[in-house]
């Protein structure tokens, strides 16, 4: 366990090296969440609710959106990609420890920086400008830091799969660009889900996406009652568990077929 | 004692497709591709006792990073067994590679970003190495390569001497019995070449490491493995002493002239033609050489003949180098 926590520090520190990234960063979310305040404010118009969230729901729910999702966004895939295309995956397989764990810790390594350099700070910036309303009840954040926790798992585990891809297609950007963009349209980010039609919905059910943004963010901004919340972290959570079949199973028939590129 | 390495029948294939020409072809492709079988490693067998140094040679292609990487367990091997350090290093990976130490001369392992000593710092924890352990296994390591200085500092920004040492440093973190170095020496200087052999021979005396390595510099071989394995695309067709190997191929002398005047290879033959001499010019220096045999005579005839031509400037006789024996025996492609 040592090990992986020391990965996560090191990244940490990697990232660290590398802040001033991130002051940019914070600028392009900011203009984000004020470009959806603006169009969800004349959506609204002179409406009370639209499909259950009131208008200050709603900028809380895109605010805390893009916030969480610097915390469980990575790219490990597009890092897989390239380490397994170069041949860096040799020097990993030749370390006493599971690649994609690792993959995984260098990913929460980056989810916590950002965290702190980057959700933290944005959020407060962004509450300064925009009316948001941060929930007093403790048990709504707790809820929340559940459910976050495991959308970082969900996405990364998505990632694992899209990354380890690279091992049978050698080209994948495409679909890592594909991916990136399903996700931020199916998971809630852009349009909370209930806003799509009942059929589609009915679909996302199935999905595991909406475990990724819409569920935190309907935790933090109270849209869901406390049962649907229960309900929507366990659903979080079998998905946790269910995608751990897929990994493990290309994994195993990666490393049959892998080709170690140069020399 | 029990065998660090057991090969048999060890075999790689490589499928490589091949592109039809034009778009026709390229649909074509879409439906099934053309695709060549290569044999990589052909079902070679040999083993290497606990504590041996073997230098592992061939030519560029001839096989030898493909079979490391199927002894470190990176490649599935098509057929054939392996077993390394008393397992099986695909099947048991991850106790595996606590057993062993690799560097590839050509990748890097360290993380780029950051500090030489982070990244040991996190390789220590990879492999559960105890503090006591580091600090009197890998002081030493450090004192000896000389790269106290280098600590602090990110691996990108050394230079590639500085990085190797580094990077050996790396894998010997914690205290391997069996060491895999794929070309460790290339592109260093002398300088840095000598400290690491002397490394590579102190912890070999020291902990008895079992040392396999490949590389393209004969002089690092000749330093420090008593034995050599010959790879010829794919096949062993030498595995012994360096010894014997010089003692069968190494016949012959080697006279080196240099001429006061321009003359002419033409010129050279036809004088020697009557003896067995075989020459050639190294065309910038104006360095003739002739190959002769072992026979008693053969160097004094030879020169003989020529003195009583040409205006000799310099003679050098030499012993057959280890380079132009490798050299001839790929050539030939066999012992
Ligand atoms: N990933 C790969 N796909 C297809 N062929 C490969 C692959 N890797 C190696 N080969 C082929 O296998 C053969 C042996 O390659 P290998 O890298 O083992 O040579 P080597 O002995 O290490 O040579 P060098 O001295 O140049 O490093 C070569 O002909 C090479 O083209
Ligand atoms: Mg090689």
């Amino acid at each position: 366990m040592d090990k992986y926590i020391e990965m996560i520090r090191i990244r940490f520190l990697m990232m660290l090296a590398y802040r001033t990234n991130y002051y940019t960063g914070i600028l392009i979310y900011s203009i984000n969440i004020g470009a959806y305040y603006f169009l969800w404010k004349a959506i609204y118009g002179g409406k009370e609710t639209i499909e259950g969230l009131s208008v200050l729901q709603m900028t809380t729910y895109v605010a805390v959106a893009w916030m969480a999702r610097a915390f469980y966004f990575n790219n490990i895939d597009r890092e897989m990609a390239m380490e397994i295309k170069e041949g860096k995956v040799a020097v990993e397989l030749i370390r006493p420890y599971n690649y994609l764990t690792m993959k995984t810790m260098q990913g929460l390594g980056e989810g916590i920086f950002r965290l702190f350099f980057f959700s933290v700070p944005g959020m407060l910036i962004v509450s300064l400008i925009f009316p948001i309303r941060f929930s007093a009840d403790i048990y709504t954040w707790a809820l929340f830091s559940v459910s976050i926790v495991l959308s970082f798992l969900i996405n990364t585990q998505i990632n694992l799969l899209t990354g380890m891809t690279t091992f049978f297609l050698f080209n994948n950007t495409g679909l890592i660009r594909a991916k990136r963009v399903i996700i931020d349209l199916f998971s809630g980010l852009l349009l909370p889900l209930s806003f799509f039609s009942q059929g589609i919905q009915e679909v996302f059910k199935f999905l595991p996406f909406q475990g990724i943004s819409y569920v935190p963010s309907m935790i933090f901004t109270n849209g869901f009652s406390f049962s649907e919340t229960m309900q929507a972290i366990m659903l979080q959570g079998m998905w946790v568990l269910i995608l751990i079949v897929p990994i493990q199973a290309l994994w195993i028939l990666a490393k049959k077929m892998l080709v170690i590129q140069g020399g | 004692m029990k065998n660090a390495i057991e090969v048999h029948g060890l075999r790689k294939e490589f499928k490589s497709y091949s592109s039809r020409s034009g778009l026709k072809g390229a649909f074509r492709d879409l439906f099934s591709r053309n695709y060549k079988v290569l044999r990589a490693v052909n079902d070679i067998s040999f083993s290497v006792k606990q504590g041996e140094m073997v230098g592992y040679i061939g030519e560029n292609g001839a096989g030898k990073s493909t079979t490391i990487k199927m002894l470190t367990g990176i490649l599935t091997p098509s057929s054939g067994d392996v077993v390394v350090n008393g397992m099986n290093p695909h099947k048991e990976r991850e106790a595996f590679v606590q057993t062993i130490g690799v560097v590839f001369g050509q990748r890097s392992q360290l993380w780029w970003d950051i500090a030489v000593q982070e990244s040991f710092r996190l390789l220590k924890k990879v492999y559960k190495v105890s503090d006591e352990e580091y600090d009197r296994h890998m002081g030493h390591v450090i004192r000896t390569l000389d790269i106290e200085p280098l600590l602090d500092k990110p691996v990108r920004k050394l230079s590639l001497g500085q990085r190797m040492r580094c990077e050996l440093a790396a894998a010997l973190i914690h205290n391997p019995p069996l060491l895999f170095l794929d070309e460790p020496t290339i592109g260093l200087d002398v300088l840095v070449k000598l400290k690491i052999r002397d490394f590579l021979k102190e912890i070999n005396e020291k902990y008895n490491t079992t040392i396999l390595l490949t590389t393209h510099d004969l002089t690092d071989i000749e330093a420090l493995c008593d034995r050599v394995v010959m790879l010829d695309e794919g096949n062993i067709i030498y595995d012994g002493a360096l010894k014997n190997l010089k003692e069968t191929w190494g016949e012959g002398k080697e006279v080196q002239f240099q001429f006061l005047e321009r003359v002419e290879l033409s010129a050279l033959e036809k004088v020697t033609q009557e003896l067995h001499v075989k020459w050639e010019l190294e065309e910038k220096e104006q360095h003739f050489t002739a190959y002769t045999t072992d026979e008693a005579n053969a160097v004094s005839d030879l020169i003989g003949a020529v003195i009583s031509s040409f205006q000799i400037k310099d003679v050098k006789i030499m012993e057959v180098s280890t380079e132009e024996i490798i050299r001839k025996i790929y050539e030939k492609g066999e012992v």
